[in-house]
C-alpha cells in the first residue's frame, strides 16, 4: 500500500503513513464512513424498492394514456364518471377506452390475521388493456362471476391449511375463500408482489369488482385507460383530451407521465419518501462530520510539522495534498466495509419484508463517488486550519 | 540571480514591528548588515533582543515591513509567495524544536528535504544522499527508526540532516545546541564551517555557546533590537 501510494503520488505518502501511525483515529474515521455508507445504502435501497414497487402496480394493465382525478398516485384519486369514457372515444386519435377499477380489500386469515390486498377490476372483453402478466385465457375465465386471479407472490396461502401452491391454481383446482363477506374462487395467478401498505393483489372483472364492493356502482371508475390509433402522437392526444375534458375535473397523462408523477410523489411528498430522504441526508451529514472531526484533529496535531514543511519551501498546496490524501484513503477504506454491510442488510431486509432489495453496481458506485466527494469536502474544510501553519513561529 | 561578489544576505535599514495600534512595539531598529558567502556568523545578545526576529526576516519566513533585505540576490520586500518558496528551498533551517514528522522514519524525514525540489528526482541517488548525511551525523544505525524510537539528541540530528541534505546555500540555526549535547553541537558547527570553505555555504547561528563562538568568522551582538558595531 505504501509503495503503491508512493508511485501514485510520486512522493512519500505522508497522509497514509500518518493515518497508519494513529490507528485509533483511522479506525474511528473508517468506522464513521462505513456507518454513514450503511445508512445511505439502506435509505437508497428502500427508496429504490419503493419505486420499483410503484412500477409493479402498473403492470396488470397496459395503456397509452390515463385519464384520472387530479392526483399523483395510482391508488388514492377520486372516482370518475363513466361518461368520460365516451367523451374520450370521441377523440379522432383514440382507438379504444375502458374503465379501470382500483380498490383494496381485507382478507381475514385463519387465526385472526388479516391481509390487505389491492384489487384491480377490468372488463374481460377489453383484453387489449390487460398487462403482460395476465393471459387471454385467464381473462376469459374471469368472465364468470366471483372468479379472481391471486397474486402469485402472495406468501400466506400455504398457512391456510389448504397447502396450495398459488402457481398451480386453475379452474379445476381453485382456492375458495371469503372476502368482504363474499365467497370468491381464485382460478389462476398473476405476478405482482407486496408493497408498502399491502400484502398482495387480486385481479378480477369489473362485474365481480362491483359485486365485492357494492358502493362502487357501475357509474364510477378509478381511471380511464386509453389506447391510441397506430401513429397517433400521444402528446397531441393528451393535449386534445385535456381540452375536451376541461370541465370534468380530470387530469390526462401518458402512462409514463403518470408513473413518473407517482414515483416523484413517493420520493418527495409521501411521508415515507420524505423520511427516507432525510435518512440519506443524515447519513451524509454524519459522514461529513466524522471525517471533518478526524482530519481537523489530525491537522491540529501536526501544525508544527506542517509549518516546518512551509519553512522548507513546500507550497501550501502540498499541505492540502496531504489532507486530501488522507480524506480519500478514509473514503475508500470506509466504503469497503460499508458496501459489504449494506449488501448484508439488504439480504436481511429482503427476507424480512419481501421487498425487492439488493445491492446494484450502479448504487455502489454512486455511493462510492458520493463518499469521495463528501470526504474531499470535509478535507477541504479541515485544511482551512492549515492557514495557521506559520513558519515564522517555529523558532 | 546572484553575482559573484554579492553577499549572501544584505540588510539595509530594516525596521520591524509586532502588533498594531496601541500595542504596536518595534522589535528591530534600523538594521543594516551584509553576510558574506561561505562565512559563519554568530548572532548573540540577551533574550528578547530581537535575534530570532532578525533570523526569520533574513530567512524569508517573515514579511519585510520596512527597509530592504536581499537574500541570495533577490529582494524580499514585496516578494511573491512563490518566489519566497523558491528561495526557501535553497536554505536550510535548524529549529530549536526538531519538528520531525512522527509518522516518518529518519530516512523519510530527511528525504523531505530533497523531495521539496519536486518529483522526478533520481530516487536511488536521493536515497544514497540521505543515508550518507545520516551516517555523517552518527545516525547510520537509526536510519529506519521513527522519531519516537530516537533520543532527543538523535531527533535533533535528523532535523539537521533534513536541513543539510539538499546542500543549502545558507543555513539558519536558532540555538541549535539547546537540544544537542555540547560535543554533537560542536561537531555540526564544524561541519557547517567546512561546508563554508568547500561549497561556500553561509551559516547564521543564534547561540551563546562559547566554543561555537570561537569558530565564528563574525559575531554580531543584538541589543534592544539594534545591531551593535563590532
Ligand atoms: N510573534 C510576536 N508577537 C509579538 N511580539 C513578538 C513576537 N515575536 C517576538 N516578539 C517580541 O519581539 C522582541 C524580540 O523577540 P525575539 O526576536 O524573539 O528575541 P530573541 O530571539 O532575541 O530572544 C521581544 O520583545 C518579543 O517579545
Ligand atoms: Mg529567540
Amino acid at each position: 500500500m505504501t509503495l503503491l501510494l508512493h508511485l501514485l503520488l510520486r512522493r512519500t505518502p505522508i497522509g497514509w503513513l500518518q493515518l497508519m501511525h494513529n490507528r485509533m483515529r483511522l479506525v474511528a474515521a473508517v468506522a464513521g464512513i462505513a456507518f454513514a455508507n450503511l445508512l445511505v445504502f439502506v435509505q437508497l435501497g428502500v427508496v429504490a424498492s419503493m419505486n420499483s414497487v410503484i412500477y409493479l402496480t402498473y403492470t396488470p394493465f397496459r395503456t397509452d394514456i390515463m385519464i384520472s382525478a387530479p392526483s399523483p398516485q395510482l391508488f388514492g384519486g377520486a372516482l370518475l364518471s363513466r361518461r368520460i369514457i365516451y367523451m374520450a372515444l370521441a377523440d379522432p386519435g383514440v382507438a379504444d377506452a375502458t374503465a379501470l377499477h382500483l380498490g383494496s380489500m381485507e382478507w381475514k386469515r385463519p387465526g385472526g390475521m388479516s391481509k390487505v390486498l389491492i384489487v384491480y377490476g377490468m372488463a374481460p372483453e377489453a383484453g387489449a388493456f390487460a398487462g403482460d402478466t395476465i393471459t387471454d385465457q385467464q381473462l376469459a375465465m374471469l368472465a364468470l362471476p366471483n372468479r379472481v386471479l391471486l397474486d402469485s407472490e402472495f406468501k400466506d396461502v400455504g398457512k391456510d391449511g389448504s397447502d396450495m401452491a398459488i402457481k398451480q391454481l386453475s379452474p379445476e383446482t381453485p382456492l375458495e375463500f371469503e372476502i368482504n363477506g363474499h365467497a370468491v374462487s381464485a382460478v389462476g395467478s398473476f405476478k405482482l408482489g407486496s408493497g408498502f401498505g399491502y400484502d398482495g393483489a387480486l385481479f378480477m372483472s369489473d362485474q365481480t369488482f362491483q359485486r365485492l364492493i357494492p358502493e362502487r356502482t357501475s357509474g364510477t371508475l378509478s381511471h380511464v385507460l386509453v389506447q391510441l390509433k397506430p401513429g397517433a402522437d400521444p402528446a397531441l392526444a393528451v393535449r386534445r383530451l385535456n381540452e375536451r375534458l376541461k370541465s370534468e375535473h380530470v387530469q390526462v397523462r401518458t402512462a409514463a407521465q403518470m408513473i413518473a408523477d407517482d414515483v416523484n410523489y413517493m420520493n418527495t411528498e409521501a411521508p415515507m419518501g420524505i423520511i427516507f430522504g432525510i435518512g440519506v441526508f443524515i447519513g451524509i451529514f454524519v459522514g461529513l462530520v466524522i471525517v471533518y472531526q478526524v482530519l481537523a484533529t489530525d491537522v491540529a496535531a501536526h501544525m508544527k510539522e506542517y509549518a516546518t514543511f512551509k519553512a522548507m519551501g513546500y507550497p501550501h498546496r502540498f499541505l492540502l495534498g496531504i489532507v486530501f490524501e488522507e480524506a480519500l484513503i478514509i473514503a475508500f477504506l470506509g466504503f469497503m466495509p460499508g458496501v459489504l454491510l449494506g449488501s448484508g442488510v439488504y439480504q436481511v431486509m429482503a427476507m424480512a419484508t419481501d421487498l425487492p432489495l439488493g445491492m446494484t453496481p450502479g448504487r455502489a458506485l454512486t455511493v462510492l463517488a458520493g463518499t469521495f466527494v463528501a470526504c474531499a469536502l470535509s478535507g477541504s474544510l479541515a485544511t482551512l486550519r492549515l492557514r495557521r501553519a506559520e513558519p515564522a513561529e517555529l523558532f | 540571480m546572484m553575482s559573484r561578489g554579492e553577499p549572501s544576505i544584505r540588510l539595509e535599514s530594516v525596521n520591524h514591528w509586532f502588533g498594531a495600534g496601541e500595542t504596536r512595539i518595534q522589535a528591530i531598529f534600523d538594521a543594516s548588515l551584509s553576510i558574506e558567502r561561505g562565512s559563519l556568523t554568530i548572532l548573540r545578545g540577551p533574550s528578547g533582543s530581537g535575534k530570532t526576529t532578525l533570523l526569520t526576516l533574513m530567512g524569508s519566513l517573515r514579511k519585510v515591513q520596512e527597509g530592504s533585505i536581499r537574500l541570495l540576490g533577490q529582494e524580499l520586500r514585496g516578494a511573491s509567495q512563490r518566489s519566497q518558496e523558491a528561495l526557501r528551498r535553497r536554505l536550510g533551517f535548524i529549529f530549536q524544536a526538531h519538528n520531525l514528522h512522527e509518522s516518518l522514519t529518519a530516512r523519510q524525514n530527511t528525504l523531505m528535504g530533497l523531495q521539496v525540489h519536486g518529483p522526478g528526482g533520481d530516487a536511488a541517488r536521493q536515497n544514497a544522499a540521505v543515508i550518507h548525511i545520516l551516517e555523517v551525523l552518527g545516525l547510520g544505525a537509526r536510519i529506519d527508526y521513527l522519531p519516537e524510537k530516537l533520543s532527543g539528541g538523535q531527533k535533533q540530528r535528523v532535523a539537521i540532516a533534513r536541513a543539510l541534505v539538499s546542500n543549502p546555500e545558507i543555513v539558519f540555526a536558532d540555538e541549535p545546541t539547546a537540544a544537542l549535547d555540547k560535543d554533537a553541537g560542536l561537531h555540526v558547527v564544524r561541519m557547517l564551517k567546512a561546508l563554508g570553505r568547500t561549497r561556500g555555504t553561509s551559516t547564521v547561528i543564534v547561540t551563546h555557546d562559547t566554543r561555537i563562538i570561537e569558530l565564528a568568522d563574525r559575531i554580531i551582538t543584538v541589543e534592544d533590537g539594534r545591531l551593535l558595531p563590532g
